[in-house]
């Protein structure tokens, strides 16, 4: 007869489980768009990407300092946040928003997902970072920056003697041949920033025959950053065979073991596109002033000082100290290339779409 | 005699409060697939093909005549059904070993084959990626039709497995006593009373690889695609979804024409006490050698990630390990600042897989209770094929366009839950009730009806005949669908990484994190990660082993 007891406790737990799921699931629901209660303190919601990342405490100090919750919600790529706020913009799935860049700003402008705001903590040294009046100017606040660049492995060439090729012209020579590794345009951030660079480097004339040129000299092309950088890219901590890889300005600095000897990876300083991340309030928030005060708390010493460390960017505040490794190892790149926000937003999508024209051969 | 003889000498006798209670059951499953997957599937296509309210059907035509558009439906179909028949062809030999053959480590055995089902996409494939380096394969489409055998292969072994160990032997061996070679006793006897669960395995492996995500992404570069890869691009990168909605309808026709055909091959398996399989002879060894193969084939990779996780540019090393369980500071100090840490990711995961399994249970528990049962009336059939339609249907559904759907459609009380952590056992459920179903229906409908009737006749209520009479029968079926529904909670990543947060991440998704950042520790760490992963996986599906096996002693 034992035997007979376990099914019966499995229905019971899966039919009570269903059963008490519905009622259960709406009367947990965190709703952040809940009216506030008066003098009850504000629970903000900072809605951001996959790889944002604060050290712990950071978001704890702004609590105990203000008395205001913060809760993070991750809501995919750069790309996708702005596709995600955009698409639920009659109820907006949070306060806050941190990490709208450069490439689509316009689109989260344009579409009206942002309050009018901008932190009065900037000064005159951040004001090359704020977009355009009226492409984003009045509702985005720049926290942080980063260049995607193409990144070398010194000791490959070293061992081979063979001179590092600096411009984006020497990618395609074949002097160079079978060296490369990009990722695609159309599924990963950083292969945009790349495509975007070279847009920005030969025009909308031009750009077409650099990349005809790149795959004549064996370019590889891979779908996303981790399987270009770590299955491709002949780099210390990867496995593959070719010396050069689109990645980030930051990346030279993480692969430092020795902080006496210099990097083993570094970039190419020719090749650099500038991601620019942005901060705003969204429009909705049933608290518009605590919101302020988040955007206004991402600019403080705090925040700026842990982004190197925890997101591999560049702080925009002027002044702000960096990590030793990166004082000593990172490259600042001076003139990187860039595109007017409202010229990546008119044309971004028919630029992928002739890029992978050109590279789907 | 057959379901439908006995119904004609005498019809349902499940009147009065069983009806009420299949009734309530069916209703309560409908509107729990209705609100969440349903509705917000809907709500997202109807934003597709119909923008403005209007229903607009021309942008269908137009993206499908894209030429990108039929080489990636072609290219998804092709790689589907090749991988599928290598699946059926390499399963089949490992389904025998494993589940017909008696041998010390079987029980081990069979939970590690398991393994590569839910191990993370991304990992395994740069694993796979270093492992074909310098190969013909590297870079090209066969690296993903590989891909997807490896990660799929198990669920043939598993799924025929388990209906192979209740078939009776005494009927081969007479099919041998009377002079057929094993292989025609095979081909003749054998073959035909696995169909089901043959039919069964092919099904959920082809919606399973048509609808590949991560492996072809990483595997695939920018030249190949799938459906899915492309609903992701359109939906995420482009908010394209006019042209995302065409091809998820695509992507749903697909879905239910494979359902249909699967509904025509479906016949009655026999149930009856599993057989314990019998000591490897002589004239095996040609099967086991072939399932010795396969067990290479998937043993690689996973060794080439253990392998990986002791090993940095410097050599080996337990820095990677030592961090994952906290005592290390992480690998030259470059290791991101993970919002949880592993071993925290690794609570999370197992709190929602639970939740996702109990779920997973209950959805497919009482649709394949309900599908097992003879409508009373036309409208009870008709709810029935509308039930069975619906909870397989997320097989064939894309994470990305669920995840939308969830944006847009639970935006309000009472069902304002687009935040909430709880979505994701609920999203993991609908990943794995499909297969609950698949394992749990063809045994339920091979209950004999006789015997529910006689339990009736002698005064059994209908909930006391569920359990003594379905359940008991099945008992052992429930906790291997169990096991399985608990792993593909536990490995679930693309609706996963939509709905968690950041402080509910899922071991998944930091080794996703942890595989995207440069640095000398933190692949080796990701690595380890995974293979963290696997012996949990490993460890569960092993316990779900044995629970089973006591039961049969029990039951013997």
């Amino acid at each position: 007869m034992g035997s007979r007891i376990r099914p019966v406790r499995l229905v019971v737990a899966a039919v009570a489980a269903g059963a008490l799921l519905g009622p259960a699931l709406a009367g947990c629901s965190g709703s952040p768009q809940d009216p506030p209660a008066s003098g009850a303190s504000a629970q903000l919601v900072l809605v951001t990407h996959d790889s944002f990342a604060l050290s712990d405490g950071v978001l704890d100090a702004f609590t105990s300092e203000t008395g205001i919750a913060v809760d993070v919600v991750a809501l995919g790529d750069a790309g996708e946040l702005v596709n995600k706020l955009v698409l639920t913009k009659d109820s907006p799935l949070g306060d806050v928003v941190f990490g709208i860049d450069n490439t689509f700003a316009s689109r989260a402008v344009d579409a009206g997902v942002l309050l009018d705001y901008v932190s009065t903590a900037l000064t005159a040294a951040e004001a090359p970072y704020l977009l355009p009046a009226g492409q984003g100017g009045e509702q985005l606040t720049p926290v942080d920056s980063g260049d995607v660049c193409v990144n070398v492995d010194h000791e490959w060439f070293a061992e081979r003697g063979l001179a590092e090729p600096a411009t984006l012209e020497d990618l395609a020579d074949p002097a160079y041949r079978d060296l490369l590794v990009v990722e695609s345009a159309a599924t990963s951030s950083p292969g945009l920033a790349f495509l975007l660079a070279t847009v920005a480097a030969f025009g909308e004339g031009g750009w077409q025959d650099y990349w005809r040129a790149l795959i004549g000299n064996g370019v590889k092309i891979d779908a996303g950053w981790t399987d270009a950088y770590y299955a491709d890219f002949s780099g210390p901590s990867s496995d593959g065979e070719r010396p050069l890889v689109v990645s980030y300005s930051s990346s030279p600095p993480v692969e430092v073991v020795d902080p006496a000897a210099p990097s083993p990876t570094g970039v190419l300083t020719a090749t650099c596109f500038r991601q620019t991340e942005y901060a705003g309030v969204l429009a909705g928030t049933a608290w518009p002033e605590a919101a302020q005060r988040l955007v206004d708390f991402l600019l403080s010493p705090t925040v700026q000082q842990d982004l190197p460390g925890s997101m591999y960017v560049y702080p925009v505040v002027a002044g702000t100290p960096l990590p030793e490794t990166w004082a000593a190892h990172a490259v600042r790149i001076e003139d990187p290339y860039g595109l007017d926000p409202a010229e990546i937003g008119a044309s971004r999508e028919r630029w992928i779409q002739e890029w992978a024209a050109i590279v789907d051969r | 005699m057959t379901a439908e003889a006995r119904s004609r000498t005498a019809p349902s006798r499940a009147g009065g409060s069983g009806r009420v209670w299949t009734w309530a059951g069916a209703l309560l499953l409908l509107a729990f697939l209705g609100v969440f997957f349903l509705w917000p599937v809907g709500e997202i296509l109807a934003r597709g093909i119909a923008p403005d309210g209007a229903l607009d059907l021309s942008g269908i035509g137009e993206v499908l005549a894209r030429p990108r558009t039929l080489r990636i439906v072609g290219l998804t179909l092709a790689q589907a059904a090749l991988a599928t028949l290598a699946c059926l062809v390499l399963g089949m030999p490992a389904a025998f070993v494993l589940y017909r053959l008696r041998f010390r480590g079987r029980t081990a055995l069979r939970a590690l084959a398991v393994v590569p089902f839910v191990l993370p996409t991304v990992v395994v494939g740069v694993a796979f990626k270093v492992l074909l380096a310098d190969t013909p394969l590297d870079g090209s489409w066969w690296a993903i039709v590989l891909a997807l055998v490896f990660f799929n292969v198990s669920v043939v072994t598993r799924t025929v497995g388990t209906a192979w160990e209740e078939l009776d032997p005494a009927v081969e061996d007479a099919a041998a006593d009377l002079g057929a070679r094993p292989l025609r006793a095979f081909w003749s006897v054998t073959l035909p009373r696995l169909g089901p669960a043959i039919a069964s395995a092919g099904i959920i492996v082809f919606l399973f690889c048509a609808t590949a995500f991560g492996v072809v992404l990483v595997l695939g570069g920018a030249r190949y695609g799938t459906v899915e890869t492309e609903i992701w691009r359109l939906t995420s990168q482009y908010l394209d979804l006019r042209a995302a909605s065409a091809l998820s309808l695509v992507q749903l026709c697909f879905v239910v024409l494979v359902l249909w055909a699967a509904g025509r091959v479906r016949s009655r398996p026999e149930l009856r006490v599993p057989d314990p399989g019998r000591a490897p002879r002589r004239g095996d060894v040609p099967v086991i050698a072939v399932a010795a193969a396969v067990g290479a084939l998937l043993a690689v990779p996973v060794l080439a990630l253990l392998l990986r996780s002791f090993l940095d540019r410097d050599g080996w090393t337990l820095e990677a390990w030592a961090a994952l369980v906290g005592l290390g500071s992480g690998a030259g100090g470059a290791a991101p600042a993970l919002a949880v840490s592993p071993l925290a990711a690794l609570g999370n995961s197992l709190a929602f897989a639970a939740a996702g399994m109990l779920l997973a249970l209950a959805v497919g528990l009482g649709a394949s209770i309900l599908l097992s049962r003879r409508p009373a009336s036309g409208w009870g059939s008709r709810l029935r094929s509308g039930l069975e339609g619906v909870v397989m249907l997320p097989l064939g559904v894309s994470a990305v366009t669920l995840g939308f759907g969830y944006l847009v459609a639970l935006d309000a009380p009472p069902f304002d839950l687009r935040s909430s952590p709880l979505l994701v056992p609920i999203a993991q459920a609908l990943v794995a009730a499909p297969l609950v179903v698949r394992t749990l229906l063809p045994v339920l409908r091979g209950v004999d009806p006789l015997l529910r009737d006689a339990a009736e006749d002698l005064g059994a209520s209908p909930v006391r005949v569920l359990w003594s009479i379905d359940l008991r029968l099945a008992a052992r079926p429930v906790i291997a669908a169990a096991g399985l529904a608990f792993a593909i909670c536990l490995g679930e990543f693309g609706a996963t990484t939509f709905l968690s947060r950041p402080a509910t991440a899922t071991l998944p998704i930091v080794i996703e994190r942890l595989a995207g950042h440069p640095g000398p520790g933190n692949l080796v760490m990701a690595n380890a990660a995974a293979v963290l992963l696997a012996a949990v996986v490993a460890a569960a599906l092993a316990l779900a082993e044995l629970a089973g096996a006591r039961r049969v002693s029990r039951r013997g």
